[in-house]
């Protein structure tokens, strides 16, 4: 993990603030921040975990937990909460068998919800691994979720 | 590879641009998709691949072109068709269903299938005009009618991957002319341009950039804050996804007017392809030499690069925001020392919003006069919206300053779904307020907003009908700020937690009338007891609410009563044995398997079972409409 880390690094302009773009790294490749990454980003950085902890937990786009194949991401915005945002996710978590934040079993999918994907006019919105669904009612968000599983 | 090394240069590759630009529009038939995310959401990448697949077979000569977001996002997805010869027809809802026949009537078609037609996009460089039809121009539909488009110029007209596009509506001539005035004079531009501060907070930019032109140091930043955190607000996205250059442009000038050489874009990571617009654009202007050494040959050197933001509301803070491009959580500073004098890696650094770079390029051509000519009072020129919620046309607008609310939901946003009454319209999301119906005339200016308790904010308006709880939509904020408050302050951290569980109190119906006046004092004591924007304007939205739908709270406590049939803990649905026609699809879509019934018998919702979600209500055919809510104590159902 730590050569993985140097060599994330390799490719920044130092070690100043590199804290962020390094966690992010490490997501896009490995999904999500395992245990591991935190000590190694810590190590080589020479800043303590507890700082790298710190900054991982404080921002939402970072999860400390493996990721399903398929990342489902249920928008809570202002505008997705007034259209049924919360219904949707209710839906979803029921058909799925998992709260917002976790990994189903089988690790196909994972469940998560974001403050906003900035498409309020088509709200409510889901992301499926990076693909925004507009206008969805909670049928058509279990459809979708349903046609990926076959 | 065309570089521009002086502005000589840069008219000569701007008139090769325009050329090309001119003949997209007069050879062959010209197929453009909306597509920005908002468009890309309702399946634009289909439906354009629809249509290149119903063309292929046809030896039918066509050019494909991409654009950002028009605004009229309600519609989409949208689809334009320039034939030869004939004017450029906007069409809406082209969805992949709709393209046989799209392609049959509007492309092979002799005729403009009017029917579907939102207008005909009139550009100037485009000489068929919307006069040699009866079809309107685009430009007079009532959403767009009452705009003035100044930061969204060129959104849904170019195709935002192509600097030569931007180059041929006039693009970087801002630049051009501004690189050979002197910084103090452009300062003075903007000073009587009246721009102020788009991102929220409407401090007066020019004045700004004085601060930090004044500051002495071999380094300043520029900051483009592009974290559009607010839940509900996407004018930074769509200027982004639609037009990048505009931003790049007026991030030129500011490094230029006060002098600094690095910039910094510090966009949200939940915008992906925001991001990937801003960097082909940033590749392309560096590859033109609009970015890196001695710009224009004017010995001006700046460069630009993109931070990804990792996801906090709080860090649309300047002092946050900072703090998170050194890799900090993003906590907000005390001020002084003011980041003009000592911001990002302590050198003087100057941060502005999207918008209000967007902006710039037309103040520097036009000048400061004009833009000062539009708005009203101290808010002057104009600003875009997101219009969301319950409204028919949802979509980005950009208005001049001073037009009512009531204008904005009513004749740009062609009022409420179903006729249902507005019960309000929320401005400056979690940091804003809930204005009600009763002063829908209040004009959309920063001080106008400010004396009813609201806030412009980054500028997304969400409009509520009757079907919204008001003290549901409080819980939604607070919840939202709570989880947002980086916790540096304690009223800000603990403040908005108790706030929040007061508020959760009454959508169970269980406060007294005592929380109220609770709720109202902690709301004081978070607003003056916070360092930063998001403490001291989170308990905006509750104490909006209290003033203005007071009654709505009472009736929770009293009674416990959710007249608007929304707070789970006092609502019930009921299946209505008459109307039930026993199809069995809410029976089938119900997540807690609550609700029974066999063939041709009426279906039973099990109260100890439901979780109220909804989702009954929102499958049962519109024709039974067999399922209702009821707020109050549980009633027994019989069957």
């Amino acid at each position: 993990m730590e050569a993985k880390i140097r060599a994330l690094l390799e490719e920044l302009p130092g070690k100043e603030g590199a804290l962020i773009p390094l966690l992010q790294g490490v997501q896009s490749t490995l999904g999500y921040i395992s245990q591991d990454a935190v000590e190694a980003i810590g190590e080589v950085l020479g800043i303590s975990e507890s700082e790298v902890y710190g900054v991982a937990t404080f921002y939402s786009e970072f999860r400390l937990f493996e990721p399903g194949e398929h990342q489902v991401k249920v928008c809570l915005g202002t505008s997705c909460y007034l259209k049924g945002g919360r219904e949707l996710l209710e839906r979803l978590s029921r058909s799925l068998g998992i709260p917002p934040g976790r990994t189903t079993p089988d690790g196909r999918f994972s469940l998560e919800t974001v403050a906003c994907l900035g498409c309020c006019s088509r709200s409510p919105v889901m992301a499926v691994d990076g693909v925004v669904y507009g206008n969805l009612t909670p049928l058509q968000a279990k459809a979708i979720i349903a046609d990926l599983d076959e | 590879m065309k570089r521009a090394s002086d502005s000589v240069d840069l008219e000569k590759i701007r008139r090769e641009a325009k050329k090309a630009w001119d003949d997209l529009f007069s050879a062959d038939t010209l197929v453009c998709t909306g597509m920005s995310t908002c468009g890309i959401s309702a399946l634009a990448c289909q439906t354009q691949d629809a249509i290149k697949e119903e063309l292929s077979g046809r030896d039918f000569p066509a050019r494909f072109m991409k654009v950002g977001c028009l605004g009229l996002c309600y519609a989409e997805p949208l689809v334009y068709v320039k034939k030869i010869g004939m004017p450029m027809v906007c069409y809406g809802y082209v969805t992949p269903e709709v393209v046989p026949s799209l392609v049959d009537k509007a492309i092979l078609g002799d005729d403009l299938w009017k029917e579907r037609a939102l207008g005909i996009v009139d550009l100037p460089d485009i000489k068929e005009r919307s006069a040699q039809t009866d079809i309107p121009s685009i430009w007079d539909h009532p959403m767009l009618k009452p705009q003035i488009r100044i930061a969204l110029r060129n959104c849904g007209i170019i195709d935002p991957e192509s600097i030569d596009h931007y180059l041929a509506r006039g693009g970087y001539s801002a630049l051009a002319k501004a690189l050979i005035t002197k910084p103090e004079a452009i300062i003075e531009e903007v000073k009587r341009s009246g721009l102020r501060g788009r991102g929220g907070a409407g401090f007066p930019t020019g004045m700004k950039w004085e601060f930090c032109r004044k500051a002495t140091a071999p380094e300043k930043y520029l900051i483009c804050n592009a974290d559009e955190g607010d839940p509900g607000a996407f004018m930074d996205r769509s200027v982004l996804e639609g037009d990048p250059h505009s931003v790049l442009e007026g991030m030129l000038i500011a490094a230029h007017a006060i002098g600094s050489t690095a910039g910094i874009i510090y966009c949200r990571a939940e915008y992906p392809l925001a991001l990937q617009r801003l960097d082909i654009a940033l590749r392309q202007a560096r590859d033109y030499g609009l970015l890196g050494d001695d710009i224009l040959g004017s010995g001006m050197d700046f460069d630009i690069i993109i931070k990804e933001g990792a996801g906090a509301f709080v860090c649309g803070e300047e002092t946050a925001l900072m703090a998170s491009i050194e890799g900090h959580r993003g906590m907000p500073k005390t001020r002084p020392p003011f980041p003009a004098n000592a911001g990002l890696w302590s050198k003087p650094t100057n941060i502005n919003n999207v918008e209000t770079f967007a902006n710039l390029s037309a103040i520097i051509n036009r000048g400061g006069d004009w833009y000062n000519s539009i708005g009203i009072g101290r808010s002057k020129g104009t600003k875009t919206l997101s219009l969301a919620g319950a409204v028919r046309r949802a979509g980005l607008i950009e208005v001049p300053m001073g037009i009512t609310l009531r204008e904005i939901i009513f004749d740009i946003g062609g009022g409420i779904p179903g006729d249902r009454a507005c019960k309000g319209v929320l401005t400056g999301g979690p940091s804003g307020g809930c204005i009600p119906a009763a002063h829908l005339d209040t004009p959309v200016d920063y001080e106008s907003l400010a004396k009813v308790g609201s806030i412009m904010g980054s500028g997304s308006m969400i409009i509520i009908d009757e079907g919204t709880c008001i003290v549901d939509l409080a819980r939604f904020f607070l919840t939202f700020t709570q989880r947002e408050s980086c916790g540096k302050c304690t009223p800000c951290r603990i403040g908005t937690r108790q706030m929040l569980g007061i508020l959760e109190k009454i959508t169970r119906g269980e406060a007294d009338l005592s929380d109220l006046s609770k709720l109202e004092r902690l709301a004081n004591a978070v607003r003056n007891g916070s360092l930063c924007g998001l403490g001291s304007t989170a308990p905006n939205p509750v104490l909006t609410t209290l003033r203005f739908f007071k009654s709505e709270f009472e009736e929770h406590i009293l009674r416990g009563n959710c007249p608007s049939l929304v707070c789970k803990d006092l609502t019930s649905f009921y299946i209505d044995p008459g109307s039930c026609r026993s199809c069995g699809i809410c029976a089938e879509s119900c997540p807690a398997e609550a609700i029974t019934g066999q063939f041709k018998e009426a279906h039973v919702i099990d109260q100890d079972k439901c979780i109220r979600c909804g989702v009954c209500i929102s499958v049962c055919p519109e024709k039974f409409s067999a399922i209702t809510r009821k707020s109050g104590k549980k009633v027994v159902q019989c069957i």
